[in-house]
């Protein structure tokens, strides 16, 4: 009987149609905000994950997240060296500068500076240039989304934005910065654009302040617990230290703390759910009202709860996995055709997908499970009325 | 043991059955008898409301009675299960609905198959069986056709050949005709006589269409929730 409800299904395409339209919809909000919500998310700690040599960050203990910074003293750098249970450490400068363009105009940007001779805690992966292009004098590199966003050259208000690229020149507090590479980096949580530079051309290009050093990034000897050597950082330096994934940890919690964000887009996926619920819910249902009086006949016929539940149940499957995958297919599409743009992009993970899909199987057997109780309470004697 | 064809196709007594309850409670059946014989076509006629089709739907063991007994071919209804009914149901009795109720986006072929899937033969094997039967039923070569694309005569001949595709004991028909003009009406009915009667089998036709009522061999007339009477028809001994 399994192909007989497929066929009933396919045999009215416009009903069919508007139930994979409605569940197809509903993936879109389902896949869509989440996918923005977890971009946005990963980005309160996408400078962490992009710098994957450290796996500790030595932090003044009033530093709340990665993008908060709090700088401290030059000489902190020696006294974590000087913890057991550390292999190496390095300087790294974050801090928010304003950056004066070719032409004039001006845009706040995150200054970042690594180690002169490591260049440790660099972007992973270079568009254009080398890392060690740093090392060219007034060198920095600028990340793709900044390049071809605040950064972008305008030759008048209304013309294109050209990205910048290898060999412009940026100004820092009246000092020149070449750019020597285009690299891509995890947006951060504020979109700004991202400018790495060594650590000691940071110094040159930042206002002057009387400290500089944002973070320590230390390395554990192998075999030793980050987490440990963490701790023992904290207990004979007074700063604050955490494990890479502590910080990730900490500075997500405390972006979610801070901001509304994941009640506001929460709340958005919420009425996703609930539109997406209620739209499939009725369509489906609607589907089987409408073939209420055959299911009568198909009783009357011999068939049995059982078949009954199976054909509804086929008929939900069907319509929620070909809705999601279209409405899954087409947000993928729309995140590609917009990815690499400035601002907050969509990130699709399996994990979010798996969810969502989740979310739609629950929907369309929600509404598989309301039909077939209207049809397996359904008197069959119904069949006999004109 | 009672031989087998001694056996009436149905057997009813002292049947009651209600609706609702207090106020609301309306009585259907009031302790009715009934019995058709194996082979015989009985015509159960009554004005509107008088409760027919809640004795069909007793006697086809769709609806339980609240008292009396009513058995098919010696099998106590109410002594199955839901599910034992249901698959007696789908093995020994074909329906032929007043409204067809040909599913209309299964194709004729997909429509006459159904009680042979419901009772698990194999698709091709239902789908062979029912294009014999659809040429029985005189619409050899209509197999792909969508019930839309027939005329009302049309789809009650492929009711009446998904009614006996899978060869049952007993067919109920509800206004087998009313829904159509009397020429079609009268075709419909000759088919229905050769294919069940003939074939041995009963059939039980509720209607209020006088334009058949020759076709009977028994007529019981119904009246307020009672038998009033049961009457040789005027085909009695025409095929005996």
């Amino acid at each position: 009987m399994f192909h007989i409800a497929l066929k009933m299904l396919f045999g009215d395409p416009g009903k069919y149609l508007g139930i994979i339209t409605a569940i197809a919809l509903s993936s879109v909000i389902m896949v869509q905000q989440p996918a923005m919500l977890v971009d946005m998310l990963s980005q309160t700690y996408g400078t962490i994950s992009d710098i994957s040599l450290p796996d500790i960050w030595v932090m003044d203990p009033g530093v709340k997240s990665v993008d908060d910074s709090k700088p401290i003293q030059d000489t902190q750098l020696y006294r974590v060296r000087g913890v057991r249970g550390v292999e190496w450490a390095v300087p790294f400068y974050k801090g928010m500068q304003k950056v004066r363009l070719e032409n004039g105009e001006s845009a706040m940007c995150q200054l970042v500076g690594l180690d002169d001779s490591t260049l440790i805690g660099g972007p992973a992966v270079m568009l254009k240039g080398r890392l060690a292009d740093l090392h060219i004098p007034d060198g920095v590199i600028v990340d793709e989304s900044g390049a071809r966003g605040r950064l972008a050259k305008r030759a008048c208000e209304e013309c294109p934005p050209v990205p910048i690229g290898v060999g412009d020149i940026l100004e820092f507090n009246d000092t020149r910065a070449l750019v020597v590479g285009v690299a891509r980096s995890t947006p951060s949580f504020m979109s700004q654009p991202v400018v790495f530079t060594t650590y000691s051309r940071a110094k040159t290009l930042a206002l002057s302040e009387r400290k500089m050093l944002s973070f320590v990034l230390a390395k554990a000897k192998q075999g030793e617990a980050p987490e440990a050597v963490a701790r023992r950082i904290s207990a004979e330096t007074g700063l604050t230290a955490y494990s890479s994934e502590e910080f990730k940890q900490a500075s997500l919690e405390h972006i979610v703390k801070h901001t509304n964000i994941l009640v506001n887009i929460g709340f958005v996926v919420l009425i996703g759910f609930v539109v997406g619920t209620a739209v499939t819910g009725q369509i489906f249902y609607n589907f089987t009202l409408d073939n209420l009086r055959y299911f009568g006949v198909f009783k009357a016929m011999g068939a049995s709860d059982r078949t009954l539940l199976g054909m509804i149940l086929l008929q939900a499957l069907l319509v929620g996995f070909v809705g999601f995958g279209f409405g899954a297919g087409a947000t993928a599409a729309f995140m590609h055709a917009t990815a690499g743009g400035p601002g907050p992009q969509a990130k699709l993970t399996w994990q979010l997908l798996l969810g969502s899909g989740g979310a739609v199987m629950f929907i369309v057997l929600l509404a598989a499970f309301i039909s077939a109780r209207k049809v397996l309470r359904l008197e069959t004697a119904v069949v006999f009325k004109a | 043991m009672e031989p087998t064809n001694l056996i009436p196709a149905v057997s009813c007594s002292g049947v009651t059955k209600a609706y609702g309850s207090g106020d609301t409670r309306t009585v259907a059946l009031r302790g009715v008898d009934l019995e058709v014989r194996q082979g015989e076509l009985l015509m159960l006629v009554g004005p509107s409301g008088c409760g027919k089709t809640t004795l069909i739907s007793v006697m086809a063991g769709i609806l339980d009675q609240d008292a009396g007994q009513c058995s098919l071919f010696g099998q106590d209804m109410k002594r199955l299960t839901p599910a034992q009914r249901t698959a007696f149901r789908g093995r020994r009795i074909g329906f032929v609905f007043q409204a067809f109720n040909l599913v209309p986006t299964l194709t004729v072929a997909d429509n006459i198959s159904l009680p042979l899937l419901i009772n698990g033969s194999p698709r091709r094997q239902a789908r062979e069986r029912s294009i014999a039967c659809l040429a029985e039923v005189g619409l050899a070569g209509r197999e792909d056709a969508m019930p839309s694309e027939l005329s009302g005569g049309q789809q009650q001949r492929v009711a009446i050949a998904r009614a006996l595709v899978h060869e049952p004991d007993l067919v109920v028909c509800d206004e087998p005709t009313s829904a159509l003009d009397h020429t079609t009406g009268l075709a419909v009915m000759d088919m229905l006589k050769n294919l069940v009667v003939r074939g041995g089998r009963s059939l039980v036709i509720v209607t209020h269409d006088s334009r058949i009522f020759h076709y009977a061999d028994t007529m019981a007339h119904m009246d307020d929730g009672r038998i009033e009477s049961v009457r040789p028809g005027a085909a009695t001994g025409e095929h005996s």
